[in-house]
């Protein structure tokens, strides 16, 4: 299990994943050594499982980004993998969750604008295989966007 | 706004499998040299395309077994300010993101708990707590994958 020094890395590693080990360890007062140890462990453990650099698809020119909560038709056995493999294809959709309650998936769509986004919509969303029923949530503002866990 | 050619599109998806790799590993994989890896990278952040990075963690090893999205309503719109509802749920930790939408909810959050009786004292406690906080619904996630985007 994880110790507190385990965690006073995890949570300045999450606030800065630049930051290079040195940095790292003099953030958390421990020695470098030991700071590479740790990290070391937590990735051979899968606690760490790597860094990905994060796209603002604002700045690539994709001002549009809705979340369209989907709900599929269940008497098709197949109805979600269907769905998911034909939803995968479309480029434009940047995440895929599953989830129990009221919704059965959600697609976050990203388009050029709202011209584009429409396109979108008719040609490739509403085309996808065994949709029962879709709501749109238009985002305006990422008010917290770090996902960081509460270690 | 930059034009992004098929290198750049190709740096930027390698980057967003694995942000650690270097300049020189990255130009022999796309036969540049290390120097105009390194520019192309660096242009790219310049430009706000790549605003950062993130940890990847694995949060069941960690302890967090559930993962909640909650669609939320404010009450009494208009009444009650925004900015007091988003300063109040951007301070509880385990709310991990916060989205203002329009639609059939105000604001999208992703909740992390131990389990769901953590989750449900979070949502209890914190959550329906907060100024203006009304109709609420939860979906729990079962699965979630992460695609490259535009840019393949």
């Amino acid at each position: 299990m994880l110790d507190d020094i385990d965690r006073r890395i995890l949570r300045h590693f999450q606030a800065n994943p630049s930051l290079t080990t040195a940095e790292l360890a003099d953030l958390c007062r421990i020695s470098a050594g030991v700071c590479w140890r740790r990290l070391e462990k937590m990735q051979v453990a899968g606690i760490i499982e790597g860094q990905e650099a994060v796209i603002d698809w604002a700045a690539v020119g994709y001002a549009v980004e809705v979340s369209l909560r989907i709900t599929l038709d269940k008497t098709q056995a197949r109805a979600f993998d269907e769905f998911m493999e034909e939803a995968r294809n479309v480029a434009e959709v940047i995440e895929i969750q599953t989830f129990l309650g009221r919704v059965d998936v959600r697609l976050s769509v990203i388009a050029r604008d709202m011209k584009h986004y429409q396109q979108l919509y008719r040609d490739r969303i509403l085309t996808l295989p065994h949709i029962a029923d879709i709501e749109a949530l238009m985002h305006i503002a990422r008010v917290k966007r770090d996902e960081v866990l509460p270690v | 706004m930059i034009e992004l050619d098929e290198i750049d599109r190709r740096l930027l998806r390698a980057l967003q499998q694995d942000a650690t790799q270097s300049a020189g590993a990255l130009g022999r994989r796309f036969n540049l040299s290390q120097p105009a890896t390194w520019r192309r990278i660096r242009r790219l952040e310049d430009a706000g395309i790549i605003k950062g990075r993130r940890l990847r963690l694995n949060a069941e090893a960690l302890g967090f077994g559930v993962t909640v999205f909650l669609g939320v309503k404010l009450a009494r719109k208009g009444q009650i300010s925004l900015e007091d509802f988003e300063r109040a749920v951007s301070a509880i930790p385990e709310v991990q993101t916060v989205e203002h939408v329009l639609g059939l909810y105000d604001y999208r959050l992703r909740v992390v708990a131990r389990d769901l009786s953590d989750f449900e004292r979070v949502l209890r406690r914190r959550i329906m707590t907060l100024p203006g906080a009304g109709d609420v619904e939860a979906n729990v996630l079962l699965s979630e994958e992460r695609l490259p985007g535009p840019i393949g």
